[in-house]
Order: structure tokens, then C-alpha cells, then sequence
């Protein structure tokens, strides 16, 4: 019994996340590694602990308006505005940004590579009766895609299990599905830098401007969420918007490449495609 | 030693299962003490009647006191040996010290001897399930007589068991008996009967048939059933 | 071959990030299994040996939720837990003490059903001679987790197996967070959807060392207890 007391007071004596902070965000940014730079670097500047959790944007979003979040870090801009106007957040602020590309196999069977803007690569793969693989989570990432099947006039959920599979999982899960069938996926540029499973497949599409992939910092409202960190919220999104923070984004390299454009003064500002 | 449990009165039992009647109408008054053996053939009912007195089985109709209690509320003065010892896993000590946790922690000595009058003293330490057959068997007496019982049920308690240990088990029984505990067993070993019974009850399809003192049974059977089975002429 | 040279070479270089995560793992699996313990063998023991209405039925349920996705024990334990809970005032999600609770609320029943069955075939052996020495109540629940301790040993690493192989309820409710919830499997879990397989078989290839480990001690034990008679 004694035993049993100590394990539990083991148990609760871990630390409780009163004195930390929580980060509602994406598993496309947890997943390209950036948190791992980004967090050494703020600790040591700000000695604001911070904790990541990585869910879709969707489920991030939900997850902090159910105040299990003291930070919001996702790439949605008009879900991100509802959430502010809606009173869960206090401000929004543009963050830095990278683009998302389109990942197929090398052969580019709908020769998606020829296209000259998104609607025609999309209209291609199409015609030609190559799969693709959506995320299918309801995040920024599937957001995105869905809006520029939109623009490209096509209904994808008509041939949903047929050439437009959904896993419904997070960035890297959907790369894995897409890289195996030889489909094409919209994925960020930077979760495809660093994804480490890309056997025959490769960036068939880049660098048309409807493919920006802004990110947004949001701190959750403590009028709705009493109990969220509000104090270490402020210094932590300060930080990231700081040229400090926007320096260490911008330094972020997997693999020789740049990942992140840091944006939130837009003097730093440059496009992706010129490096 | 509590108080007695005697007399046993037994009246109009009945027990069946289906429409087999097991227990036909039981009446049976035992007033005295020392050691009554139950014999009967197999189905008879002998054991359903062992059962019942213990509380272990409810009959159908009928009624049970001994002395002024029932069976449920005589059972702490009652101890039973089964004809298949129910040992814990643990060791024979342990055994007993679980059987009579009081006397475990008051006179600890008491358990040792009562491992040394079944011959067990040395076994002390040793699994109880890791015994002989016989072996157990003693240990399952020598806990039944650790809370000093008023009556002592056996059912067929020596039956295949090697002759060394049925003749430890048959004295203590006598001077359990001797002691003043009323000592009822079912036994199918005349030889047996014949060493310990003051009394003798014969039941046969679930009825009494005869109740006489030992002496008498065996010189004069009176009924025809008792004498074939006193002449191997019933297959048990 | 790739993956499990990688598994070694952390093995062996003591990848501090591995054995955190190792460490992790056994320890609140750990802990999950001694609250459980505590809660569930003596349930699964009285639930064989005391006869009341309504005892089958409760013995049906707890069969059931043997059966319960951990993926539903998470989001429940979540919205327990999730700061606009009943519980949000105690500010325990994305915390090891989450998962402690989910890891509970998931092998509470397996254990107790387990252990329900061992001890209602050793209470058929009993029962006569428990009633005959007048062994009831808490003396007789006790008495049979002291009978039954190898066969129970078997009951509590079957729950310990399934405690530490989840994912889907520890992801849930600690969030798989970097140097704070991050355990073996959800561990695995990143380690895939970032497409690096090998290392998360390498991954995957310690797990099952720990489980192989696991199993050849319940061996032991077993063998050491039938030598005895014990089992």
C-alpha cells in the first residue's frame, strides 16, 4: 500500500502545465522540425517553457476553443479570423509562411509538371485517372486543397475512394499513403523537406502563387479561457514576432533548404521562389 | 470443548433432482455420543445427508437441529474432512495458520504439535499441495480439529489412502471422540466400521433402513440389504 | 536489418532521448498497472465469489469493455480532463498523469475480468472448505489473491502488455509532447508519419525487446509456481 502511495504521488508530482506553456499547432510544423529549433532558442532567450501539441488545424483550432490551449499556431487564415471575432483569440498576427507544393511520382503520369497554373495541374490529374491522396483531416493542408479543387471546378468527392483517397491523418501519414500508390499530394514544403519515406516521388509542381501557405499566431482569449497562461502566451507569440524569433525561423534548414520565409514584419519579407 | 451438539434430530429430510428423490424422507436421532458410522451403497445418499447436516446443502423439505442450533447456525462448532482434501497453495504450516489465525498468533507452538500428531512436523515448511496423498489428508484432519470441534464430519476420509495414514487418521479420530467430540464418517471399509463405530446407521435409496450399536449390526443385520452388503453382494 | 541496426546502435550508444522515452513508457504503464491493480483484482474476485442479482450482468459488462477501442477511452478521458471539463481545474491533460488515467480506465476491466475467471475456477475448488472453516467476506477475497498469485501475475502483465503496446488513447490525452508525454508508441506513431520507417521499426524492435522480456519473467514465474503446485 505504502508502494501505491509513492507511485501515485510519483504520478502527480510530474509536472502539471501551470507553469508552461501550451501550443495548439500543426503537425505539418511539428513534423519539418521546426519546434525542436525554434523552443531551445526561446527558453534560453525568455525562459518560457513551451509544450507542442500537433493535430490537424482543425482539430488544433477546436482543441483551443476548448481552452486546451494557451497559443494558436496554423495555417487557416479565415479559420483563424472566425476564432478571432469569435472572441477566442485576442489578435492574429501573419507569422511567416512557406508553400505548398504538389508531390508525385518521377514518372509524372498526368504530367502535371507541364501545367502552367494549379487549376491545370489539378485538371490533369483528373483527366488522366491518377489518384490523389488527400489529407482528408479537416486542416490547413486539406482546407487548401479543397479550396483549389474548387477553383479548378472539379468535385473530387464524386470519385472519393476511387481516384481521391482521404486518409484522414496528418501530413506525413498522408505522404506515406501517397508515396506507396504512386498518388499525388498536396503537401507544405517544408513536412516534404524533411519527410524522410519519399522513395520514387518528387515536387512534379511549384511556385504558383495560389500555393502561399501562411501561418497565423493567435493568443487565446483568457476572458473565455480563464485558465489559459496569458502571461507567457504574450511572450511567447512577442518573441516569435520579434526580429529575434523571425531571425531564428528564417535560419531553420533541413537538409541545406530553408524552410520557413519569416513575415511578421514585412520588411524581412522575400519570396520563397528566389532562393 | 463447546457445548454439544447432541442430540441430532433429522426429520421427514428430502432432497431430489428432476424427479429423483436422493433424500427420501430422512428420520435419524443420534443422542449418543462417541463415533457413528454411515454405510450404505453408492447413491444411496450418504454424502447429501453428511452435506445437509454441515449446511452445505440445502434441503428441499424436512428439518435439522442439533441440539438447540441448525445446521448454518452450528457450523463455527462443526469441522468436515472431505474424501478429496482441499489444501491452500501454500505450505502445511501455512495451512494451519490460516485455519485458526487467533491460535496462529497466541500459541504459534500449538500449530507444530498439532503438525507432529498427524506425523506432519517435518513438513512443516513444505508445499502442502507437494504431499502425498495420505500426507494431505492428515494435514486436512489435523486443521478440522484445530478449532476443537463439537462434532467432526468425515466423508469417507481414508478411502485409497496407504494403511499408514489411515491408521494415524483412525486414532486421533478415537481420541478426538475419546475427548467427548461426536464423530459421524461414511465409510465403505467394514474393517474400519468395525475398529470405530459405537453406532451404525444403514441408508439405502435415500431412507434410513437400520440404526443399531455397532455389536449388533455386524453379528445381526436386520434387514436383507445390510446383510448382502455385509457379504460384498452389493457392488459399491 | 536496417531497422533493427539502428534500434541497437541507440541501444548501445544509450540515446539519451530513447531511454527518456523508454523510461516514460515503463513508468506510467507502471503506474497504471499498480492503480489498476489495486482496483480491479479485488473486484474480480469478489465478483466471483459473491452471489447477487444483477452479478452476471456486471460480469457481461466488464467482458465488454474489455473490448472498448482505446481511441474512445481517450477522447473520453479528454473531455474529462480538457480544461472546459468536469476535471479542467486540475489542469491534468497533456500531462503523464493523463495518461495514467486513461491507462487505467483501459486495463481496469481486462484485469478485472482475467482475474474474474482465475478466481472463479479456484472458487469452485474452495468454496466447500472455506464455507466449512467459515472463510467469508474480506478474509475470503483476500485469501484467493493470495492462492491465485501466479495465475494473477499472468492477469496483471496481460494488462501491462496492453498498457504500454497503446497509442491511440495516450495521444489523445498527453499530446504526445517532446520531453514531457512523448512514450514509445506515440513515439513510433511521429516517427512514421515523418516517414522515417526504419526508425520507427527500430523503435518498434525495443518495445518488443521489453515485451519479450515481460513475458519470458510471467514464464518464470508460471514454471516456478507449478514446480511447487502453487500455479
Amino acid at each position: 500500500m505504502k508502494h501505491l502511495i509513492t507511485c501515485v504521488a510519483l504520478a502527480l508530482s510530474t509536472p502539471v502545465l501551470a507553469d508552461t506553456l501550451v501550443v495548439q499547432s500543426t503537425t505539418s510544423t511539428e513534423n519539418s522540425g521546426l519546434y525542436d529549433h525554434l523552443m531551445p532558442i526561446l527558453e534560453r532567450e525568455t525562459g518560457v517553457k513551451v509544450n507542442v501539441v500537433a493535430v490537424g488545424t482543425g482539430q488544433a483550432i477546436k482543441n483551443a476553443m476548448r481552452c486546451d490551449g494557451d497559443v494558436l499556431l496554423v495555417h487557416s487564415r479565415p479559420d483563424e479570423e472566425k476564432f478571432v471575432a469569435d472572441g477566442y483569440g485576442d489578435y492574429r498576427r501573419d507569422l511567416m509562411y512557406n508553400d505548398f507544393v504538389i508531390i508525385g511520382p518521377k514518372a509524372d503520369p498526368a504530367r502535371v509538371a507541364g501545367a502552367a497554373n494549379v487549376t491545370e495541374a489539378l485538371q490533369r490529374i483528373r483527366e488522366t485517372g491518377a489518384r490523389f491522396a488527400s489529407r482528408g483531416d479537416d486542416s490547413g493542408t486539406h482546407k487548401k486543397e479543397r479550396l483549389l479543387w474548387q477553383e479548378a471546378a472539379i468535385d473530387p468527392d464524386a470519385g472519393s475512394g476511387q481516384w481521391y483517397l482521404e486518409t484522414g491523418s496528418g501530413m506525413g501519414a498522408t505522404l506515406n499513403t501517397g508515396v506507396s500508390l504512386g498518388a499525388y499530394v498536396l503537401s507544405d514544403r517544408a513536412t516534404w523537406i524533411s519527410f524522410g519515406n519519399k522513395q520514387d516521388s518528387t515536387i512534379v509542381f511549384e511556385g504558383a502563387p495560389p500555393l502561399f501557405n501562411q501561418y497565423g499566431v493567435i493568443p487565446v482569449n483568457a476572458g473565455k479561457c480563464p485558465t489559459v497562461n496569458r502571461e507567457a502566451a504574450e511572450i511567447f507569440a512577442n518573441w516569435l514576432l520579434s526580429e529575434s524569433g523571425q531571425a531564428a525561423i528564417g535560419a531553420y534548414q533541413v537538409k541545406g533548404k530553408q524552410l520557413f520565409v519569416p513575415n511578421a514584419n514585412h520588411k524581412l519579407n522575400s519570396s520563397i521562389e528566389s532562393k | 470443548m463447546p457445548d454439544s451438539l447432541l442430540p441430532i434430530r433429522i426429520r421427514d429430510l428430502r432432497l431430489s433432482k428432476g424427479d429423483r428423490a436422493l433424500l427420501a424422507g430422512i428420520n435419524l436421532t443420534i443422542e449418543d455420543p462417541g463415533i457413528t458410522v454411515i454405510m450404505g451403497p453408492n447413491g444411496a445418499g450418504k454424502t447429501l445427508l453428511l452435506r445437509c447436516l454441515h449446511g452445505l446443502i440445502k434441503p428441499d423439505r424436512g428439518q435439522i437441529t442439533l441440539g438447540p442450533l441448525g445446521p448454518e447456525s452450528s457450523r463455527d462448532q462443526q469441522a468436515m474432512v472431505f474424501q478429496h482434501p482441499v489444501l491452500l497453495r501454500r505450505t502445511a504450516l501455512q495451512n494451519l495458520a490460516f485455519a485458526a489465525p487467533e491460535l496462529a498468533r497466541s500459541e504459534p507452538q500449538r500449530l507444530i504439535s498439532a503438525l507432529a500428531a498427524v506425523h506432519l512436523a517435518d513438513r512443516a515448511d513444505q508445499p502442502a499441495r507437494m504431499l502425498s496423498g495420505g500426507e494431505q489428508q492428515r494435514l486436512a484432519l489435523a486443521r478440522a480439529l484445530l478449532s476443537q470441534p463439537a462434532l467432526l464430519l468425515l466423508d469417507e476420509a481414508t478411502a485409497s489412502l496407504d494403511p499408514a495414514s489411515v491408521l494415524v487418521i483412525e486414532s486421533l479420530v478415537k481420541a478426538q471422540s475419546a475427548q467427548g467430540t461426536k464423530v459421524i464418517l461414511i465409510s465403505h471399509d467394514q474393517g474400519q466400521a468395525r475398529r470405530l463405530a459405537d453406532e451404525i446407521v444403514f441408508i439405502s435409496d435415500g431412507q434410513i433402513t437400520e440404526q443399531s450399536p455397532a455389536d449388533s449390526f455386524f453379528s445381526a443385520p436386520r434387514t436383507p440389504m445390510a446383510r448382502a452388503y455385509l457379504a460384498g453382494e452389493i457392488l459399491l | 536489418m536496417n531497422a533493427l541496426a539502428e534500434a541497437f546502435r541507440l541501444i548501445i550508444t544509450l540515446d539519451a532521448d530513447l531511454f527518456e522515452i523508454l523510461w516514460l513508457s515503463i513508468r506510467v504503464s507502471l503506474i497504471a498497472l499498480a492503480i489498476s491493480a489495486v482496483i480491479s483484482l479485488p473486484l474480480g474476485t469478489w465478483l466471483a465469489i459473491t452471489r447477487f442479482p444483477g452479478r452476471k450482468f456486471c460480469i457481461l459488462v466488464l467482458n465488454a469493455l474489455m473490448g472498448m477501442p482505446p481511441v474512445v477511452v481517450g477522447l473520453m478521458v479528454y473531455l474529462l480532463l480538457s480544461r472546459s471539463g468536469p476535471l479542467g481545474w486540475m489542469g491534468l491533460l497533456y500531462t503523464p498523469t493523463a495518461m495514467i488515467i486513461a491507462q487505467v480506465v483501459l486495463i481496469t476491466p481486462i484485469i478485472a475480468a482475467l482475474s474474474n475467471q482465475v478466481i472463479e475456477n479456484l472458487h469452485q475448488e474452495y468454496r466447500d472448505t472455506f464455507y466449512s472453516m467459515g472463510v467469508t467476506g474480506r478474509r475470503a477475497v483476500v485469501a484467493y489473491l493470495v492462492d491465485a498469485r501466479y495465475a494473477l501475475t499472468t492477469c496483471i502483465l496481460a494488462g501491462f502488455g496492453r498498457a504500454i503496446a497503446e497509442v491511440g488513447a495516450v495521444i489523445i490525452v498527453g499530446g504526445n509532447i517532446d520531453h514531457l508525454t512523448r512514450v514509445m508508441t506515440t513515439a513510433i506513431a511521429l516517427e512514421t508519419s515523418k516517414g522515417n520507417l526504419s526508425l520507427a521499426l527500430g523503435l518498434g524492435a525495443v518495445l518488443l525487446a521489453l515485451s519479450l522480456l515481460v513475458n519470458a519473467l510471467v514464464i518464470g514465474v508460471r514454471e516456478y509456481a507449478a514446480k511447487r503446485q502453487y500455479a
